[in-house]
């Protein structure tokens, strides 16, 4: 436990170290409000609530969170700094659950300083708060689930950019698996069956079914397993690496 | 302290490590030699758990790092190739954390941080990022890393790659402080080094072990041992080579280096002692009245062991008229 937590602090404090963090805040507060007040034109619907806010929260992470999540694993294998950390006497799981809380945390942070919109909208108007609160948890756990798959394919590489793209690809696929446009494309053929299980694969439909202001345990337990898979999956490439000497 | 029992690792077809065994006591500095590409690091990214080994396996303090990898590496200190560490830290951030990973209680800290940041002389750079550091002070930083918990066993990777010599020093005068109490390996491809400050050395080549032993047993090997080396003014070669040629079962090596020559007489098979050669090329001088810059018997060359025992059997290495072999024979018994 305490390994845990001095590698979720040191990580975390390394996301500080350089400039990268506030221009990665700073880009991100700027494609949300831009998202919003533009592409969702927050204004014209006249609605006193954040779903236009939330709406595009999946295809945001979809870029920005690859770009924290690739480094998680990449760089200390380019750096070398990963044979330091392998060495310590320091359970696996504990530096893998480590550096993936450190970019969680960064994220939440991130998705946190998005308050002053929520204030907005209190002034505006009277939106129903714990559908607001529900949307934020669902947020923190989508990324969460995208932190995960970019975790472990970052490690299976040395190559920053590659980590990038592949997570790109991998967390696009598992978006855009229960998108109305791809779903329908099965609809007309595919058994109701089928088309389901594609969907309920989807973090964009689980986190859809939060951002009504349901917390359904069954969305909660489909984050929690594809977070729980995807960080074992990055326990077993990193020590899989361990016997390849890569 | 140390046991390294039959370790292979494989990568595809490639043997990087081959049925490598040896042991290092408390006291003792462990000197492993090899050309790049021996397996050196392999063999010691193997003892430090970092790879998996293919078969065999290694014990730290007698625990196998296979089996109980966290206790073996908490006996561990660890110096990997090239001194990683995190460049946006500083050092003070870097020791502190590894200090706390490491389980330290507050007081053990405190003292710890004092005494690895005296040993390793990084007073001035404690609040400098990492990668701000020279390299001499980066690969400090490292050997403070893997000190700071005062662990039983010390692993080091090439520590004074790319230093000065005032640095290599530091370095060198480091690791001996901390040799009384420690196993410590230390991987090098600096001769100099191995004479140093190492109590044991190994020579290994394409993964196996080609030779092992004290510094000194390691360098009777050399073909050199036993010989008497004189060194001359130029001018004087011919005269003195004339004079020595006369002496039975004997055969001159001659080398110039401007107006200094050396002659390497070697006693033939069955020859004269060393002393008695040593006795005899003075006599000779004196009669014919050369006056040498300096005459000495020759203790043996480590590099000269070392490439040997390195270049011998590879295909694309120039061709050696001696028999290498036998004469190893000879020298151990």
């Amino acid at each position: 436990m305490n390994a845990l937590i001095t590698i979720t602090r040191r990580e975390f404090a390394g996301y500080f170290s350089t400039p990268l963090a506030f221009v990665f805040i700073i880009v991100f507060l700027l494609a949300n409000g831009l998202a919003t007040f533009y592409l969702g034109a927050y204004f014209a619907v006249g609605q006193a609530d954040l779903t236009n806010f939330f709406m595009f929260h999946p295809w945001l992470y979809l870029f920005f969170l690859p770009a924290i999540s690739m480094r998680l694993w990449a760089e200390e294998r380019r750096n070398g700094s990963i044979e330091l950390l392998l060495t310590l006497p320091v359970p696996l799981s504990a530096i893998v659950v480590g550096k993936y809380l450190a970019a969680l945390g960064f994220s939440t942070l991130a998705l946190m300083l998005t308050f002053p919109i929520w204030l907005t909208v209190n002034y505006l108007g009277d939106p129903d708060n714990g559908v607001i609160l529900a949307s934020y948890l669902g947020s923190i756990m989508l990324a969460g689930g995208y932190l995960a798959i970019g975790s472990c394919l970052s490690a299976l590489t040395r190559n920053q950019v590659i980590a990038f793209v592949i997570s790109v690809v991998a967390c696009f696929l598992f978006t855009v698996s229960g998108a109305p446009l791809v779903l329908e494309l099965f609809q007309s053929w595919a058994p109701q069956a089928l088309v389901e299980t594609l969907a309920s694969f989807s973090l964009l439909t689980h986190f859809r079914a939060i951002t009504t202001g349901v917390i359904d345990a069954r969305d909660v337990m489909f984050f929690a397993t594809l977070i729980g898979v995807f960080l074992t999956a990055t326990v077993i490439v990193v020590d899989m690496k361990k016997g390849e000497g890569a | 302290m140390i046991e390294i029992d039959r370790l292979v690792k494989k990568f595809g077809d490639f043997t990087a490590v081959n049925d490598l065994s040896f042991s290092v006591e408390r006291g003792q500095v462990m000197g492993f030699l090899g050309p790049n590409g021996a397996g050196k690091s392999t063999t010691m990214k193997m003892i430090t758990g970092f790879l998996r080994p293919t078969s065999g396996t290694a014990r730290i303090m007698g625990l196998d790092i296979c089996d109980t990898p966290l206790e073996a590496q908490t006996h561990l200190g660890y110096l990997p190739e090239g001194a990683p560490a995190w460049p946006d830290m500083t050092p003070r951030a870097f020791l502190e954390f590894i200090i706390r990973i490491r389980g330290l209680d507050k007081m053990a800290a405190r003292q710890a941080l004092g005494r690895a940041i005296d040993m390793t002389e990084l007073h001035g750079v404690l609040d400098q990022p990492i990668d701000t550091l020279s390299k001499g002070f980066r690969r400090r930083v490292g050997l403070a890393q893997a000190i700071v918990h005062d662990p039983d066993v010390l692993i080091m990777d090439e520590p004074t790659d790319g230093l000065d010599p005032n640095q290599k020093f530091q370095v060198r005068r480091a690791i001996e402080e901390m040799s009384e109490h420690k196993a410590i390996v230390i991987s090098t491809h600096i001769l100099e080094e191995v004479d140093a400050i190492c109590s044991q050395a190994m020579i290994i080549d394409r993964g196996e072990i080609v030779a092992e032993g004290t510094p000194s047993q390691l360098a009777a090997r050399s073909r050199y041992h036993g010989a008497v080396t004189l060194t001359l003014d130029t001018d004087l070669k011919t005269k003195a080579g004339q004079v020595l040629t006369a002496l039975p079962n004997t055969h001159i090596e001659v080398t110039t280096r401007g107006d200094e020559t050396s002659l390497h007489i070697f006693a033939g098979p069955g020859g004269l002692e060393p002393t008695a050669l040593l006795a005899q090329v003075r006599e000779c001088m004196s009669e014919q009245s050369i006056a040498p810059r300096a005459l000495a018997l020759e203790t043996g060359r480590l590099d000269d062991v070392f490439g040997e025992l390195t270049r011998k059997a590879r295909p694309a290495a120039p061709c050696y008229d001696r028999p290498a072999a036998p004469r190893y024979e000879e020298a151990n018994s």
